[in-house]
This record gives structure tokens, C-alpha cells and sequence, in this order.
């Protein structure tokens, strides 16, 4: 047996290079992830026309100001609301049926119906749009704010199915028996037992379906007409003249998703305890 | 069927399969098989439809393979959507790996609140931030200037701003799914194994990465999907000589006034697609009810 070597500082330097490596690793990771997002927020305050940091001309908040007085912001906010809880209201209650229709269903034919029920989100979001479109234009019924609430509701309505089966499979139908052997109706019984216990996957599944409609370009895009839901507008911005006031807009929306997520990461934990 | 109506009545059990058939027929099916036998007739007068010219033609597909810009378009699409999806699992794994095992609890779940705020921001705005820091005059440009590592800026907007755009806009769907598969996997396998004398390497491709092939394969599949089927990214960050599929398509609607021929290519794109999930999902030997959880 031979005598251990001391312990040289190379050795102590190539023990610590995996840790320091990947230490640069996460730092560099969340730099990337995040200071695209700080520039542009930072932008906002800069009297520069183009948005940008660099060269910094001076402070200003005007550009809020702009925003405020934009019109055509305004109208795009209130339209993608608009369409955002219309597809809310029709996602919903289909995503549910369906998953009740799903989880109703034999292994062999629950297969079939839960690949055609999936497939909207495993096709591109252009394709969804221009498929809904060139149906309609058979029954004479151009592109518009219609039109985008059919094409939003044809993928979002798979998410919230998935989310409703989620929670259906822990579901007991025992609950369901006693009841009726109560005397209960069945629709009482929906109402009164099935309904309260899907409620916390469908309030979840009703907010991931609202951001998903208010932040869709893709299938909007073709869907649209001459309708300018908030992603067309700051898209259309971006290219015709973009000013730091598109980035006021991107900062609030910023700060939105950032309150909106702590209130939801909170509310987890005290469920969780 | 029955056993809906059995469980809720005729009336409520009724409502539910009428919204069902709605979606399915009227949402998913229909629009589809509309799309495919428009593609599949030529581009005609409203005048002629019906008409002696009126026949079944393919066409619209062929011409994708006739017209070599088109297929140049096309190819790099998909070249450049495997980019994007090589990229990010590359940069993913071994973060995904650190918060699922290595991290302490309160450190991953502080990561993945971190980590989920960009994912819920809009891609137009994640997109418009890279427009901004790749811009000629950009943070981008001056800070390699301040640096010396280039004399002039450099116009990055093009195929590198895309597939920038693309890594940095679709990461987090490759991180999530790993993250979750790994995090299922037994610590003591990699005890064991490592016990026994196994190389840090050789455990990654011998034990983590077959657990976690459910998580990688719907990461893939989502990425190459988004990425192929993006707009944003190519319509902000790109240039003329950078064009992407979903752009050429976009054309036939708007611009070119030729929908047979856009709805061929978008159902190419949707195709390939399908192929893409199809391919991974057996090469990973994974099955569709994993990839959408």
C-alpha cells in the first residue's frame, strides 16, 4: 500500500471545477433567460425613440404616457379580453364533456378518442387557424373576432380536457352510487357532487385557457380579418414603428405575469401546507 | 355513448355528447377534411368551381418540390427546427438534472417559480426583447464593440436571429418535461450506481436518461412542432434571405391569393409534424398519452 498523497491545491481546484462549472453554467442560464427581458423592460425609460439601452439618452416616463393615449392599444387590449373570455366560457364546458366523455368510454375506443381530442395541440398553430378559415368560407363567413374564438377554442379546449381527466381519475364513483341510492336526480348529482369536486382543476384550467388566448399569434394571425387582437397590435408595431411605448406595454404585461404567478405559487404552497 | 346518458340523464348527458360532437366534428375533423380537399383542387375562378375545371389534382403538393426556393425554404425549416430542438435539450439537461437531483427541495422550487415567469410571458413580447438586443444599433452590438471583439456591428438579424429567437423562445418546453420525468427517478439508483463504480457519464446514459425518455421524447417533439410552426420569431428577427415555411404559407394566403395551394402547404407542415411526433414516439418507445401529460 502505497502512502496517500497530500492534498496539492490543483487537487482541491480540479474537485471544485465541476461545481464552479456548472455554478457559470446557471448563472449564464438565467442571464439568458432573463436579461433580454430587463433590457427591454429598461428600454421603457430611455427618451431614445428606438427602444433600446444603449446609448442611454436620458430618463423619461413619457412613454407610459404614449401608451395611455394610443387608441388603437386600447381597442386591442379590450378585443383580445373579449375573445380571451369567450374562449374561456366555451372551453370549459366542452373540455369537461369531453373528458367525461373520455374516461366514459372502453380502453380500445378511449385510445381512438383521446388521440383525435390530443391532436390539436400536437398541430402547428398556422395550420388550426387556416383549416377553421377555409371551413367557414364555405358557409360565407369571413375572418374576424368570430372566427378567432372557434380557432383559440379548438386547441384550448384539449388543454382543458387534459387538466379535467387529471383530476377525474382521482375521482370516486362510489359518491356518485350513495347518492342515487339517496334518491338523488342525477342532474342534482352533478351538480352537487362531480361539479364541486372538478372545481379546483377547472378554475386552474379556466386561467391557463385565458393566457393561452391572450397570448396566441399563430392562429390568430390567420383567423383575424381585419381584427387586431394585443399580440397582432404589438407584432404590427414592431415592424411598421416601434417605439418604447410597445415596451411600457411589455413591461405592465410583465408585471401582470410576474403578481399573477406569485398569487398562484403562493396559493400551491398554503394548499400544500 | 350509453354510458353517458346512463350517468347523467338524457338531458345533461345529451348537452355533454352535443358539445363533444361539436368540438370533434365540427372543430378538429371537419375543418381538416375541408383543408385537404381544398388543397387537393386547383386554384379557380368562383365562377369555374364546379365547373369542367373543377377537378381533383395534386398539384398544389408537387409544386412545394417543383419550385426549388420553396424547397430550399421548406428543407431548412426542418433542418432548422432540429436545430433549435438539439439546442435546447443540450442546454436543458443539465439543469434539469441539478434542480430534479442534485438541488435541495427549497432550492428547485425556487428555480422553477423563477424559471416559469418567462415561460408565461408572451412569445411576441419574448420575441420583441431579441428584436431589441440583436438590433444594428442594439445592447447586443455595443456590448461586443465596448468588448473589441468586433470592429463594426454585426447584423444579426437573419437565420442566426431566428433560431436565437426559436432556442430562446421555446426552452422552457424542453426543461419542464425533463425536469418532471427525472425527477420520478429513484436518488438511490444513482447511490447504487455510483457504489458500484460507474462513471458520472455512464450513469447519465444508463440510468437517467432511459428514466427520463418520456420527458425528452415530449420535449423534442414540442419543440421541433413549435418551431417548425413559428411566425413570430421568423417575421421579426428574420431577414429576406431568411424566409421559414410558415412565411411562404402565409403568402399564399395574404399575399399570393392562392389558398389551394396554401392549405397544400400548410398540410405538408402538419404532416411533418405527425411524422415527427410519430418517429420520436417510437424511437423513444414512448406512447401519446405520455407526451400530453
Amino acid at each position: 500500500m502505497s502512502k496517500p498523497r497530500p492534498v496539492t491545491p490543483l487537487d482541491r481546484l480540479s474537485r471544485a471545477l465541476p461545481k464552479l462549472l456548472f455554478a457559470a453554467y446557471l448563472t449564464l442560464f438565467l442571464a439568458y433567460l432573463f436579461l433580454p427581458l430587463v433590457i427591454m423592460s429598461a428600454a421603457t425609460f430611455n427618451t431614445s425613440k428606438f427602444p433600446t439601452v444603449t446609448p442611454w439618452l436620458g430618463t423619461t416616463l413619457g412613454w407610459f404616457q404614449e401608451l395611455w393615449n394610443d387608441a388603437a392599444m386600447w381597442k386591442a387590449l379590450w378585443l383580445s379580453l373579449g375573445i380571451g373570455l369567450a374562449v374561456v366560457a366555451f372551453a370549459l364546458p366542452v373540455g369537461t364533456a369531453a373528458a367525461l366523455f373520455l374516461t366514459s368510454l372502453n380502453a380500445r375506443a378511449r385510445g381512438i378518442f383521446y388521440a383525435v381530442m390530443v391532436s390539436p395541440l400536437l398541430t402547428p398553430g398556422v395550420a388550426i387557424g387556416i383549416a377553421t378559415l377555409i371551413l367557414w368560407r364555405q358557409a360565407g363567413i369571413a375572418g374576424g373576432t368570430f372566427l378567432i374564438v372557434l380557432a383559440q377554442a379548438t386547441f384550448i379546449t384539449a388543454y382543458v380536457m387534459l387538466m379535467v381527466v387529471a383530476r377525474l381519475q382521482r375521482f370516486d364513483r362510489t359518491q356518485e352510487e350513495a347518492a342515487l341510492g339517496l334518491g338523488a336526480s342525477k342532474g342534482l348529482i352533478f351538480r352537487r357532487i362531480l361539479l364541486p369536486f372538478l372545481k379546483p382543476a377547472l378554475i386552474a384550467a379556466g386561467f391557463i385557457a385565458f393566457l393561452q388566448s391572450f397570448e396566441n399569434y399563430n392562429t390568430t394571425l390567420f383567423v383575424r380579418g381585419t381584427d387586431t387582437p394585443l399580440t397582432v397590435y404589438i407584432a404590427t408595431k414592431v415592424r411598421t414603428g416601434l417605439t418604447p411605448a410597445v415596451n411600457a406595454l411589455a413591461l405592465i404585461l410583465i408585471a401582470l405575469t410576474l403578481v399573477t404567478a406569485l398569487v398562484m405559487e403562493l396559493n400551491r404552497r398554503r394548499k400544500e401546507g | 355513448m350509453r354510458e353517458m346518458i346512463r350517468r347523467f340523464g338524457p338531458g345533461l348527458g345529451g348537452f355533454f355528447l352535443a358539445l363533444v360532437a361539436l368540438w370533434i366534428i365540427g372543430m378538429v375533423l371537419a375543418p381538416n377534411l375541408m383543408m385537404l380537399n381544398f388543397s387537393l383542387k386547383p386554384n379557380l375562378f368562383p365562377a369555374d368551381i364546379g365547373g369542367p375545371k373543377d377537378v381533383y389534382t395534386v398539384s398544389n403538393y408537387t409544386a412545394l418540390f417543383g419550385d426549388s426556393v420553396h424547397r430550399s425554404i421548406f428543407l431548412k425549416t426542418v433542418w432548422g427546427s432540429a436545430l433549435v430542438m438539439l439546442a435546447t435539450l443540450a442546454i436543458t439537461y443539465p439543469l434539469a438534472f441539478w434542480m430534479a437531483k442534485v438541488a435541495s427541495l427549497r432550492g428547485a422550487r425556487a428555480m422553477l417559480t423563477l424559471l416559469i415567469i418567462p415561460f408565461w410571458i408572451n412569445e411576441v413580447l419574448r420575441t420583441l426583447a431579441w428584436f431589441i438586443i440583436l438590433s444594428f444599433n442594439g445592447p447586443l452590438n455595443a456590448f461586443l464593440l465596448g468588448l473589441g471583439l468586433i470592429d463594426a456591428p454585426v447584423r444579426w438579424q437573419g437565420d442566426f436571429g431566428v433560431l436565437a429567437g426559436m432556442v430562446y423562445a421555446y426552452i422552457l418546453f424542453m426543461l419542464f418535461p425533463i425536469y418532471n420525468s427525472i425527477s420520478t427517478l429513484e436518488t438511490a439508483q444513482l447511490e447504487a450506481a455510483k457504489n458500484l463504480g460507474a462513471s458520472g457519464l455512464r450513469i447519465h446514459w444508463r440510468i437517467v436518461i432511459p428514466h427520463a425518455k418520456a420527458g425528452i421524447a415530449t420535449g423534442c417533439v414540442f419543440t421541433f412542432m413549435l418551431a417548425a410552426g413559428s411566425y413570430v420569431a421568423p417575421a421579426l428577427l428574420g431577414s429576406p434571405g431568411s424566409r421559414w415555411f410558415t412565411e411562404i404559407i402565409y403568402n399564399w394566403f395574404f399575399e399570393g391569393g392562392n389558398w389551394n395551394r396554401g392549405a397544400a402547404y400548410a398540410l405538408i407542415l402538419l404532416v411533418l409534424c405527425m411524422a415527427v411526433v410519430m418517429v420520436t414516439l417510437k424511437l423513444f418507445r414512448v406512447n401519446l398519452a405520455d407526451v400530453a401529460k
